[in-house]
């Protein structure tokens, strides 16, 4: 039953049965969502950080949610920037934090290795909640999750990523998750998003939309960035839209139940049309509900292992 | 004072001295005698044991960082050269990065008159550019009366083939060689080498062909200008294959290799360890492979240690913002010996032309000569002393190298120049009587 780590910072190395776990630990969690009193209270007495480097709303909501449903004290701790900027350096910050006598960390911040950086510094359970480009972990544990409800099953299924897998730490979690689970993963995108290695990941590269709608059970579409720099990787969004949009009318014509994920948040008429973000094969609300749940699951599963 | 070095074995390949269990006579630092001594010469002498070493002219680190003006609180000249000594060399030079950037001949006499009582020859390499900027190139003739000995952007390469062609036609009246950071600007938003590491770590990445392109293009440049380039910290397989090819065509190239980057592959990062962020970044093992047969065939002229000092506060931060560059004068000797000679990719003549010879005639600095009435200009080598690596016990300010607790075999025992002697943490005078 418990996990073969105190902390969670990725999905990289994670045994089989500890998916299997926190999977299962989730399915216990989701049927508490459903009652008129959604709180349980197994995490009584224990202080939760969230400490975002990097704003990001719903994933910081779903963790304060998770928490506080398991009756866990939960404390926000925004900062923008990096720690450089600020002043105070980023051991500073977390030592100081820690001091006040926390249980568990909840880290978002926009550089890789942070979180891995902390389990090294502190001696809190660490929970990686998106690091960089590198892992987001929770994501992709409520993606298998949600896959995993609606399909009856993981192994044996075809998935494939689309969007921009280079700069994706969903994409990442995503692949180690559903390599371990015996899924066959393949990413779908303009080739410059997609990393000169991911083949050694024992990843398929597709480049045409319609041949990766035909060949997949699962679709999971990443949100396209579109500020500037992000901007250099496509000709422009009309183009990306044209040929790695998904439409109704594509799905029609490739015949196919694909099933559909999107870890939010979506641009209409961009990566799907709002017809097919609003349609019958997608499962983008399910996912967010199913998030809360697989949180619970993590703080669960590591609150109570000390 | 006079001094002997007894039973020592004296190695100058240059000068294709090779002589076993000899003795050498110094008085006021002044070479008296190589060879057997009598009883009248060594009377009142002080005398060294140095059974086992070699002595070879004083080693020379062509890529250092010395922080000063500007970063004192990471390292200074003097400190600086205290950890050149400590690391087995007699002379440095270095990088013009500085604040302000050495583009002026006051900062070049400032950095020379803080060396000037040391043992270590401390010669700058003058910014090629005005502040480093790539727009208009610095005032080189001043720049080399006041002495400086070559000219580099170094940290960044030099930003346009404009600037770049004007560098090399300036320079070339004074003979002095152009130092380039390969690194093409406009790939070289990364951290780390590009490749499966850097997918699997989520890191920007910086590719290999970022360098390539650098050289390339300078090589192209050199030619045609008939300029010398040194490309400094080379690191990649093509970058190797384009200076032998250049070499072979009688194109003025030259090149230098870390001992990081024949050491230690890109998988060093995998623990986000800041000490492993440098730039340009660790590579692959096929990028090694490659160095290694360059500095067996003479393609890599230099080992040199771009040695950079960070402070802790700097490098113990998020990876990515952390800053690039390890220390690196007192690891060295010891890293070219447990990865080169002890490995028999090279010899011990070739490893002293390239760690002691080689850089100096690129920059057109006299060799030190082994005979009568020469300065004593000697580094003395124990190849087979076996050493933890331990920071805490280095001589520079900063203590940013992935190599702490490494086990290494060969290190320096003593330097001498200038009349100064650096033995088992002790400074000697040498001078007068």
């Amino acid at each position: 039953m418990a996990l073969s780590s105190r902390h969670l910072l990725g999905l990289q190395g994670v045994p089989k049965e500890d998916i299997q776990t926190i999977l299962d630990t989730a399915n216990t969690f989701r049927e508490i969502l459903e009652r008129p009193i959604k709180k349980v209270p197994t995490l009584q007495g224990k202080t939760v950080v969230n400490l975002f480097y990097e704003s990001s709303t719903r994933t910081r909501i779903s963790f304060e949610l998770a928490e506080k449903r398991l009756s866990a004290d939960a404390i926000n701790f925004s900062i923008s920037g990096s720690s450089v900027s600020k002043g105070e350096t980023f051991k500073d910050t977390m030592k100081n934090i820690e001091a006040m006598k926390v249980d568990m960390v909840v880290v978002r911040h926009s550089a890789a290795g942070t979180p891995l950086y902390l389990t090294k510094i502190c001696n809190s359970n660490i929970i990686n909640a998106g690091d960089g480009t590198h892992e987001h972990p929770t994501q992709a544990l409520l993606d298998l999750y949600s896959i995993r409800q609606k399909v009856g099953r993981l192994e044996g299924l075809k998935v494939c990523i689309v969007g921009d897998i280079a700069h994706s730490r969903v994409a990442l979690s995503n692949i180690f998750g559903l390599k371990t689970m015996g899924v066959k993963v393949s990413v779908c995108g303009p080739s410059t998003m997609i990393p000169r290695d991911i083949k050694n990941l024992g990843v398929d590269v597709i480049y045409d939309i319609d041949e990766a709608i035909q060949e997949n059970d699962v679709l999971n579409v990443l949100r396209i960035q579109l500020e500037r720099k992000a901007r250099e990787y496509f000709p422009s969004i009309r183009e990306y839209a044209k040929y790695f949009g998904i439409t109704q009318e594509r799905l029609d014509r490739n015949g196919k139940d694909v099933l559909i994920l999107h870890p939010g948040p979506i641009n209409r008429g961009v990566e799907l049309s709002s017809e097919v973000a609003d349609g019958s094969n997608q499962i983008i609300l399910y996912q967010v509900t199913n998030g809360v749940a697989i949180r619970m699951a993590v703080l669960y599963l590591l609150g109570t292992l000390n | 004072m006079k001094i002997i070095l007894k039973n020592i074995d004296v190695i100058h390949p240059e000068d294709k001295i090779n002589i076993k269990g000899t003795s050498v006579l110094l008085d006021n630092g002044i070479i008296s005698k190589i060879g057997e001594l009598d009883q009248d010469e060594i009377r009142e002498v002080r005398e060294f044991d140095f059974s086992g070493k070699i002595l070879v002219p004083g080693l020379f680190d062509m890529h250092v960082h010395l922080r000063e003006p500007g970063r004192e609180d990471e390292e200074t000249v003097l400190t600086g050269c205290n950890s050149a000594a400590a690391g087995g060399f007699t002379g440095v030079a270095c990088m013009p990065n500085t604040e302000p950037a050495i583009d002026t001949a006051e900062v070049v006499k400032f950095i020379k008159e803080q060396a000037s009582k040391h043992l270590v020859d401390v010669y700058p390499v003058a910014a090629a550019s005005l502040g480093r900027n790539g727009e208009i190139i610095s005032p080189m003739a001043e720049l080399v009366e006041a002495g400086a000995v070559a000219f580099s952007d170094d940290g960044v390469a030099i930003k346009t083939s404009s600037v770049l062609r004007r560098a090399f036609e300036y320079s070339n009246m004074y003979h002095a060689p152009i130092i380039e950071h390969a690194e093409d600007e406009s790939l070289a938003d990364g951290a780390m080498n590009e490749g499966i590491n850097s997918t699997l770590l989520g890191l920007p990445a910086l590719p290999s062909v970022a360098e390539d392109i650098i050289v390339s293009r300078d090589i192209l440049m050199a030619e045609y200008t008939g300029g010398r380039i040194h490309i400094a910290h080379i690191s990649t397989k093509n970058a190797v294959n384009l200076v032998r090819e250049a070499k072979k065509k009688g194109i003025k190239v030259t090149a230098e290799v870390t001992p990081h980057h024949f050491t230690l592959t890109d998988d060093s990062v995998k623990n986000y360890d800041t000490n492993v962020k440098m730039n340009p970044p660790l590579r692959t093992q096929s990028d090694i492979d490659a160095i290694i047969k360059g500095l067996k065939d003479g393609t890599i002229d230099c080992i040199a240690s771009d040695h950079a000092p960070h402070s802790i506060e700097e490098k113990e931060s998020e990876f990515q913002f952390a800053p690039n560059g390890i220390i690196g004068l007192e690891t060295i000797v010891g890293l070219s010996f447990s990865e080169l000679v002890h490995k028999n990719k090279i010899g011990i003549e070739e490893l002293i032309l390239k760690l002691s010879i080689n850089p100096r005639k690129i920059l057109n600095i006299p060799i030190p000569k082994f005979e009568v009435g020469a300065l004593a200009n000697f580094t003395i080598l124990d190849p087979d002393l076996v050493w933890t690596v331990d920071v805490s016990k280095f001589k520079s300010k900063s203590k940013n190298s992935p190599f702490d607790k490494r086990l290494l075999t060969g290190k320096s025992v003593a330097v001498i120049n200038r009349k100064k002697m650096y033995i088992d943490n002790q400074w000697l005078d040498l001078s007068g009587a």
